[in-house]
């Protein structure tokens, strides 16, 4: 009786009895000194890796222009960028100058006064605050 | 002064050491789980530390963007899904079937805790004999939940399931796991 009881019991604590018996195993030591000895030499591969990609990718006459292209491309957009915002701000402003201009040589001064502060103040906004 | 190439290979530099010293502390931290989890996958130590082997391997070759889709959620359910598609790669491949339990379960008692030690020895072998019967998923599950202490959205997640169907799933993995034992026990008594 006592034992069937015991029996009751013990199959209510399944759980109990599961973390028990499914315990956290140890890994060997062995183990862990081979996996940390593997991962260090896969770092350093890696590592190898990266510096001889580096070295390769800048020793290939190939890669050359393509380096030297993207800073040119983004000037040129830049710049591309930057004159189609002093043009539109500049047009802008065309009926007041007209208004105020005595004569067309006084218009055409007022338009090349107004394209330069224009792209100064373009300029300005374009470079790095300090 | 520094050229772009040169300071682009300081960044990635920088960027690998980060990344390195990140998985050295996964690997630290989880090797423990991961070991328990193929030693009850494949029932023998020198295939578990195959697979643990194995495992963090993988996860090193793919570890930078694992981190990064994770958003900082924990990482040790990406680890047992690859341990757990590696060991389905291990049976597949070698038309091998678990060994857990029955063979091995006098090394299990001497491995584990002494608080585990005072249980009955017979008692222990015949749940892990019992979990051994129960079907695949079920069988994962518990080990998750029992022998790493993974919650449900960790076991989903390592399952490829939602939350829900975890919480059913090892519900019902523990009531069967409860039937096998009694019938077992009804059976040897």
């Amino acid at each position: 009786m006592a034992v069937g009881e015991s029996r009751v019991s013990q199959s209510f604590d399944i759980e109990a009895r599961l973390k028990a018996a499914l315990a956290p195993i140890e890994p060997p030591e062995e183990l862990s000194l081979r996996m940390e000895s593997r991962l260090g030499t896969l770092v350093e591969l890696a590592a190898d890796e990266l510096e001889a990609w580096e070295l390769s990718s800048l020793r290939d006459p190939r890669n050359w222009p393509r380096a030297a292209l993207r800073p040119a491309a983004a000037v040129v957009v830049g710049a591309g960028a930057g004159a189609g915002l002093v043009v539109l701000r500049t047009r802008r402003r065309r009926h007041k100058r007209r208004a105020q201009a005595h004569g067309a040589l006084d218009l055409a001064e007022r338009t090349l006064r107004d394209v330069a502060r224009e792209a100064l103040r373009v300029f300005e906004d374009a470079a790095p605050r300090r | 002064m520094a050229t772009d190439a040169e300071r682009a290979g300081e960044a990635a530099a920088v960027d690998k050491q980060r990344l390195d010293a990140d998985f050295t502390s996964l690997y630290k931290t989880h090797l423990r789980d991961v070991y328990s989890y193929s030693y009850y996958r494949v029932g023998n130590h020198h295939d578990a530390e195959d697979l643990t082997e194995q495992t963090f391997l993988q996860a090193y070759r793919h570890f930078e963007r694992a981190q990064r889709e994770s958003k900082g959620r924990p990482l040790r359910p990406w680890l047992i899904r690859i341990a757990h598609n590696l060991a389905a790669n291990y049976y597949r491949d070698r038309s091998r079937r678990p060994q857990t339990a029955i063979d091995d379960a006098d090394t299990l008692v001497a491995t584990h805790t002494t608080e585990a030690l005072v249980q009955d020895r017979d008692d222990l072998k015949r749940i892990l004999e019992c979990v051994q019967q129960l079907p695949d998923d079920r069988r994962e599950a518990l080990i998750m939940r029992f022998a790493l202490g993974m919650d449900n959205r960790e076991i989903a997640r390592a399952l490829g399931r939602t939350d829900g169907a975890t919480k059913v799933l090892l519900h019902r993995a523990i009531r069967q796991l409860e039937e096998l034992v009694k019938n077992a026990e009804n059976g040897s008594g």
